[in-house]
């Protein structure tokens, strides 16, 4: 399955499946729907319903 | 009818908190009431926006009839409220009266201007508002020769963007290095080499000491005695909170309006947040701190009080040319202990008892942020 990107859409930000968020315990290859609840956008704080997935 | 919660300011602070009320209550009213045109945008995006080939209008997120319809909220644009009356439990814009239920200020933080000695003072721009922007923008002629006043964050970010974008930037400030209150010595002049590298000039330990029209130029003379001429001049020198109304309506006010664990400032009903607010003695003009106060201010205005408890949060300079990232030590006595090899600078302040309480990193050393911010006490705790 191919990894997907989110973006974070008060800041850009953006979460990339493959990459991960090692910065917050996030290890490379962590699915969205496997990211928890409670992570927030490293760059603004927004909550994981702020980010939108992003068309490749 | 029940008069609605109210919010001064349509900024990131405002619109912050309005989404996590909406999050926790979809019904009680809610109005913003905002001096600007309302239109929604990211603040930090104004730093880097030219050489996105961004206009001022590129960088709205939403308009303000996105944000009524988002928020469920009655939003007055182009509204600068002119006082607020706490016994009366209401604002007034001019001779119109607001009547509010709980009240949030978040009415951010003017541009410093300082009073430049010449007759250039009135060309020179800031940038702290998208409208500043739009300003500025359309001065900037192709090429143009811009000086920057002001070598800290904003400043600096401005640098970047100015430069990579084609500009022929000099930054000056009394300061030896930039960003003197965040980084010591060595890893500023590792900013000032990144940005040089990228075609910025420095003009340090020198204040501008006037401003003078020359044909279509701006002369500016430095305190060193040298002079220089530019087409463009953008003063970086810093913020003051927007403290006014809330002094005049008598809330307490010190750097900015004095808030307490649960952002309510000294007057009943009545809460602030963001770059106008100062909590445990601090001002905490960045982003990251708005989430964290909004989380906490949402419920407490929808009757669950719940202190703020804010951890350290990093910020991200936005200087490519030298990747930066600071958690400003508190204003305490203490010294820096740096370790790396320029530009890839590791840097930690302790304060005199050996506390760890701030840190820098540059270069590649950025990438170490997790592990640095693990050390970091909270920047306000309830508890302490
Ligand atoms: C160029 C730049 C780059 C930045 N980059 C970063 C970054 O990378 N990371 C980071 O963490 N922070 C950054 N910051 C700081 C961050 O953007 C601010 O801390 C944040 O946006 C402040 O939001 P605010 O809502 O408190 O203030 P503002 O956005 O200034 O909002 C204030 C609101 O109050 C309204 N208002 C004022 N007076 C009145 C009145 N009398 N009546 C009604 N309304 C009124 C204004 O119209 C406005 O809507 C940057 C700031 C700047 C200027
Ligand atoms: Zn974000």
């Amino acid at each position: 399955m191919q990894y997907k990107k989110w973006r974070c859409l008060i800041c850009d930000y953006v979460y990339d499946e493959e990459l991960g968020a090692p910065d917050d315990g996030i290890p490379p290859g962590t699915r969205w729907e496997d990211v928890p609840d409670s992570w927030t956008c490293p760059d603004c704080g927004a909550s994981k319903d702020d980010f939108q997935m992003e068309e490749i | 009818m029940t008069a609605p919660i109210t919010v001064l300011g349509a900024g990131h602070a405002a619109v912050t908190l309005a989404r996590e009320l909406r999050k926790l209550d979809a019904e009680t009213p809610l109005r913003i009431i905002t001096a600007d045109d309302g239109a929604y945008y990211y603040k930090p995006d104004l730093s880097k926006a030219l050489a996105a080939g961004k206009d001022a209008d590129g960088l709205i997120k939403q308009s303000p009839d996105q944000l009524r319809e988002q928020l469920n909220a009655e939003v007055l644009t182009q509204t600068p409220v002119t006082r607020i009356a706490p016994d009366e439990h209401a604002v007034y814009a001019g001779d119109t009266r607001y009547d509010y239920s709980r009240l949030v200020l978040a009415l951010g933080a003017e541009a410093i201007r300082p009073p430049f000695p010449g007759d250039a003072a009135a060309r020179v721009h800031t940038a702290n508002h998208r409208s500043d922007y739009a300003k500025f923008r359309a001065a900037l002629q192709p090429g143009a020769r811009v000086l920057i006043v002001g070598a800290g964050l904003i400043g600096c970010e401005f640098a970047n963007d100015l430069a990579a974008a084609g500009y022929a930037v000099t930054v000056a400030d009394i300061a030896g290095w930039p960003l003197p209150r965040l980084l010591p010595e060595v890893q500023g002049r590792a900013l000032q080499a990144g940005l040089e590298q990228i075609g910025v000039q420095w003009k340090l330990e020198n204040g501008v000491q006037s401003l003078n029209l020359s044909g279509d130029a701006i002369r500016a003379e430095f305190g060193d005695g040298s002079g220089a001429e530019f087409d463009t001049v953008l003063s970086a020198v810093g913020l003051r909170p927007h403290t006014a109304l809330a002094r005049d309506a008598g809330l307490e006010c010190a750097l900015g309006i004095v808030v307490d664990a649960h952002l309510q400032t000294s007057a009943p009903d009545i809460y602030a947040i963001g770059d106008c607010a100062q909590i445990g003695g601090r001002l905490l003009p960045y982003i990251l701190p708005i989430a964290h106060a909004a989380r906490a201010l949402a419920p407490t205005l929808t009757g669950t009080a719940t202190p703020a408890k804010l951890p350290a949060m990093p910020v991200i300079v936005k200087t490519p040319a030298c990747p930066t990232l600071v958690s400003a030590p508190a204003d305490v006595p203490g010294a820096w202990e740096v370790s790396g090899e320029a530009p890839d600078l590791e840097a930690l302040y302790k304060d005199e008892n050996g506390n760890p309480i701030g840190f820098a990193l540059t270069g590649k050393a950025t990438a170490k942020r997790a592990q640095y911010a693990a050390q970091m006490p909270p920047v306000f705790d309830p508890a302490a």
